[in-house]
């Protein structure tokens, strides 16, 4: 313990303050949660998924993030035509599961940290970016499935949780480079933040996948596992990549791998990269996973 | 209508921009509704009486009636709203995928074995000038 807390000190970390301690990347796709949900985990489809992710659940066991901040879409839940925000913050104490259209999913309501996420938020606004703010709030499989994928089933969800939804599915959806700015200022955020607390930050959605239109079911596995290479090692390098290459390389869906950007923005320049994994098909998507640490 | 823009030309995508949003504002907002669940019943239960809530075009209207889920994307639809009719319906995303494949639709067992086999290839898919969607 004392050699961890000289360490922490060594590393110039402030141990009052909170601090981003690792980063997840991983698909949000709803299929997965129907599967743990209704029991079908054990049906050879999903073993090589449930296979891949258990070292992961591993980690996040040792792990063990006071706070979770999960940056997601919502798909047409909480939010709808009448009003699209780019960027918002949860900042309500409870988030309900939504109704999607087929019922809600059975798994515990989040927990928010409103003191927290009001901090991030002021902070964000006062480093201009202009979040929206939402207090009621139901959350999707956008949000969820991470937990499911990260925590399995527990009675309780062991973490607070900051939800961060941006939009994806309405063009023009904010830039690469401005969803690596944006993590970067969720960075400052944190970190000027007086409790000690860990926090983890979640990119979701992705990789390749199109639900829609006669290309449906296009995947690009090449092009995303070269792009999480860039993710990891090299992020500045992919933070220009426009909304068409997207579209075109990893499917109309597949644009959602800008918010594993805000992820990786909220990180160290230099970090390890703890786990990877990645399966095709889940549904009609490819799934990628990657665990991401600060170096202390 | 807007100018061509360099997106265009990625074959069998709907991009949901603003040209979109407009033409399809009613036909999603419908589609919005079946997130309660006595709305899912009472479409359910008549469809007809249920759309002339929405004041929505007699195309997407009967694109709705028939399921024709490629029509309600050229209608300006968005497949995460209508989605929400297949949901109702008990259908999975891979059933909307292969009902829309190639424009004359595949097989649930086709698409399935073709996510399985790696997926729609992205060669020959990337633009309008090499599409073959197989």
């Amino acid at each position: 313990m004392a050699v961890a807390r000289l360490m922490v000190i060594a590393a110039g970390v402030n141990k009052d303050m909170a601090r981003i301690i690792a980063g997840i990347g991983t698909s949000h796709i709803p299929a997965i949660g129907a599967a743990v949900d209704n029991g079908k985990t054990g049906e050879a489809y999903w073993q090589p998924l449930m296979n891949g992710i258990k070292p992961a659940r591993e980690w996040m066991k040792n792990t063990r993030p006071d706070v979770c901040i999960i940056v997601y879409n919502d798909h047409a839940s909480a939010f709808s035509l009448e009003s699209i925000s780019t960027f918002s913050i949860g900042v309500g104490d409870v988030f309900p599961p939504a109704d999607e259209g087929y019922g809600p999913r059975k798994v515990p309501v989040v927990e928010g940290h409103s003191e927290l996420a009001w901090h991030i938020a002021e902070s964000l606004i006062l480093d201009e970016f202009d979040m929206t703010m939402v207090n009621d709030m139901p959350v999707d499989h956008g949000l969820t499935v991470p937990l499911t994928i990260m925590y399995d089933q527990p009675d309780a969800w062991p973490c607070k949780v900051i939800p961060l939804s941006v939009n994806v599915v309405q063009y023009p959806q904010p830039t690469g480079n401005r969803c690596y700015m944006l993590g970067k200022a969720i960075r400052r955020a944190v970190e000027s933040f007086g409790d000690d607390l860990t926090v983890a930050v979640f990119g979701t959605g992705g990789m390749s996948h199109q639900l829609q239109g006669e290309r449906a079911g296009v995947i690009n596995r090449d092009y995303d596992l070269k792009w999480l290479d860039k993710l990891v090692n090299d992020p500045e390098s992919i933070t220009g990549i426009n909304h068409t290459e997207y579209m075109r390389e990893t499917g109309s869906e597949g644009i959602e791998l800008i918010m594993w950007l805000i992820m990786r923005g909220a990180m160290a320049a230099n970090i390890n990269e703890v786990y990877r994994f990645d399966h095709v098909p889940v549904s009609n998507t490819h799934y990628g996973l990657t665990i991401l640490e600060n170096r202390l | 209508m807007r100018e061509p823009r360099d997106y265009d030309d990625i074959p069998g995508t709907y991009v949901f921009d603003a040209e979109q949003y407009r033409k399809g504002y009613h036909l999603n907002m419908f589609c919005m509704s079946l997130n309660k669940v006595e709305s899912r019943d009472q479409f359910r239960k008549d469809e007809a009486a249920y759309l002339d809530r929405f004041p929505m075009t007699a195309e997407q209207r009967q694109a709705v009636l028939d399921r024709d889920w490629l029509q309600m994307l050229r209608l300006g639809g968005n497949i995460y709203y209508t989605y929400k009719i297949a949901a109702s319906d008990g259908l999975s995303f891979q059933h909307v995928g292969a009902a829309m494949s190639g424009g004359g639709g595949m097989s649930l067992a086709e698409f399935r074995q073709m996510m399985l086999d790696g997926g729609r290839p992205i060669d020959g898919n990337r633009s309008r000038g090499e599409q073959r969607y197989g």
